[in-house]
């Protein structure tokens, strides 16, 4: 039981950045239907920068989350002037092909800044771990589920108290009677990308000091936070909440009872398995597709 | 109010409009009728700025429109109800009207939004009885009064509607041709109105233009086409009493 309870606290850790993962190809997925393969470095971003600031520029902690996040957020708003503004091409297997270049340019800079090696720093908070039905659960453990229910409770009401947040909604569903109300479709696209890095990395910064950081995590990490959207039904984003934990656990239960080896495997199978079985997601919701369009 | 000017539209190569030129006078109605394909939509795509003109200039109130973007053209005083209404389905009645005030809402605050969301729901009652329901679940008719109601929310000075009575019974074509004959009054609206029903439009209309294959075949002030023979063979005979 108690080896059963370490797992699954592990499970949801690293569940919760994968559902911060499927959100953000969410965000993305709905403004534009692309479906951006560069998040998976939006976290690996996250990370790195906290680094960046707290131990190498030795700024403070708060101010640190706020540059990181200010400076992901940026890198967001240049990917999207850069790359997807210019083409404006309704080839959608164009547009993520060309988010794949990003990925790999960034990973390419990454590299050329941080180098090869794994990256980490001290946990939000000092203190001696919790111990609950004998399962040992760090302290920043509690930090990633709390930042990830933040940012799930944050983006829902974004999306659906403030006006710009309904704009956004409504530009996903009907972009032509978006543009008619006066609604700028292109400047909430620029909006989608700097919102979906700042997740990303928000997500990055808050377990790297559990699972360290490296420059070319960023693809696995992507795989993980699809898989997760893709179970919950693109585009939907409680969805890939659920999606995100459950793989999260099922990746820590298979490397804890099986084989660590196999974890990465997990996210792989799902996905090969909604592909075949339930293309329009676990969780999917035919009557909200319908009054999509889809 | 507006004018277009020897207006050219092209979708790759079909030549959809050739050389219109039409002109709204400010607080009237004007219908524009013609068959399936004969490009009216189009027409009104073109002036609210969702498609671009090859050719030719498109003037509202002595300002060129011609190369603006929809969302400038909203903020000018257009409000463009397209074919089907384009209401935003997953979202709520009241998400809707706010929508409509985008462009606005910065500017004016809640509050003048809210009391024009209220003169919304007196202009059209229904929708105020499903101001929580979502948009995609209300019937046909009621999801035309909602892009009516939205587009009125902008507080335009000139109405763009297509197809406003389109899938509608007879009953509630009436009801919606009546409500856009009111706001031409009560609030001073100039209107452009694509209708299927020919003779409907023709009704609560000062002047009207027949389009066909992209041309303008006939103008003139609406009794004159209701009286024209021609007008009436082709386009007044499916509904006539
Ligand atoms: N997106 C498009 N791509 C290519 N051709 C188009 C497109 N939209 C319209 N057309 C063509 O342009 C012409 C005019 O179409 P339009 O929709 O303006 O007609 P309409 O008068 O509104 O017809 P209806 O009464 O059926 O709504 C048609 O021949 C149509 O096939
Ligand atoms: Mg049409």
């Amino acid at each position: 039981m108690t080896v059963f309870l370490q797992f699954l606290f592990s499970g949801l850790t690293v569940g919760s950045v994968y559902a911060l993962i499927g959100m953000g190809f969410n965000i993305i997925y709905n403004a534009t239907s692309i479906i951006n393969l560069a998040q998976g470095e939006f976290v690996v971003i996250g990370g790195l920068l906290m680094w960046f600031f707290l131990e190498s520029c030795n700024v403070p902690f708060f101010a640190a989350i706020g540059l990181s996040i200010l400076s992901a957020g940026l890198i967001g708003l240049i990917m999207e002037r850069l790359t997807i503004r210019p083409l404006r091409t309704n080839d959608l297997l164009v547009m993520t092909m060309v988010t794949i270049a990003v990925s790999i340019v960034m990973r390419g800079l990454l590299m050329f800044k941080f180098g090869k090696e794994p990256y980490s720093y001290a946990a939000f908070t000092e203190g001696d771990p919790l111990v609950i039905g004998g399962a040992v659960i760090q302290l920043q453990t509690f930090w990633v589920l709390g930042i990830t229910a933040a940012c799930i409770l944050g983006l829902y009401a974004f999306f659906n108290l403030t006006m710009v947040g309904k704009a956004m909604r409504a530009c996903s569903f009907d972009p032509t009677a978006a543009s008619l109300v006066g609604i700028p479709v292109s400047r909430m696209i620029m909006f989608s990308f700097i919102l979906s890095a700042v997740v990303g990395a928000v997500g990055g910064a808050a377990i790297t000091p559990i699972s360290l950081m490296e420059y070319d995590k960023g693809p696995m990490l992507a795989v993980k936070g699809f898989c997760a959207a893709i179970m919950g039904g693109l585009g939907r984003g409680r969805g890939a909440i659920v999606g995100g934990l459950t793989i999260g656990i099922l990746e820590s239960m298979t490397a804890g009872y099986l084989h660590s080896g196999l974890k990465d495997a997990v996210a792989l199978v799902i996905l090969l398995a909604i592909l075949f079985f339930r293309p329009a997601g676990m969780f999917g919701n035919t009557t909200m597709q319908r009054l999509k369009g889809h | 109010m507006l004018k277009l000017k020897n207006i050219d539209v092209f979708y790759g190569k079909i030549h959809a409009i050739k050389h219109v030129s039409l002109h709204v006078d400010e607080g009237s109605i004007v219908a524009l009728i013609g068959a399936n394909g004969a490009g009216k939509s189009t027409l009104l795509r073109t002036i609210s700025g969702l498609h671009r003109s090859e050719q030719g200039s498109v003037i509202f109130s002595e300002s060129d429109i011609t190369r603006k973007a929809p969302e400038e053209i909203v903020r000018l005083g257009i409000s463009h109800v397209p074919e089907r209404g384009h209401v935003f389905k997953p979202m709520t009645v009241e998400d809707n009207l706010l929508l409509g005030a985008y462009h606005r809402s910065a500017r004016s605050g809640r509050s003048a939004v809210r009391d024009e969301m209220e003169h919304v729901y007196t202009i059209f009652p229904v929708l105020g009885q499903r101001r929580r329901q979502l948009a995609g679940t209300l019937s046909g008719g009621e999801q035309q009064m909602l892009a009516i109601g939205r587009a009125l929310m902008a507080k335009p000075r000139m109405l763009l509607l297509d197809e406003p009575s389109m899938g509608l019974a007879p009953l509630i074509v009436r009801e919606i041709l009546g409500m856009i004959a009111q706001l031409r009054k009560t609030l001073g609206l100039t209107v452009l109105l694509v209708e299927q029903n020919a003779r409907s439009a023709l009704r609560i209309a000062d002047s009207g233009y027949v389009l066909e294959t992209g041309r303008v075949l006939v103008q003139g002030t609406a009794e004159d086409l209701l009286a024209n023979r021609d007008v009436q063979r082709a386009y007044l005979g499916r509904d006539a009493e």
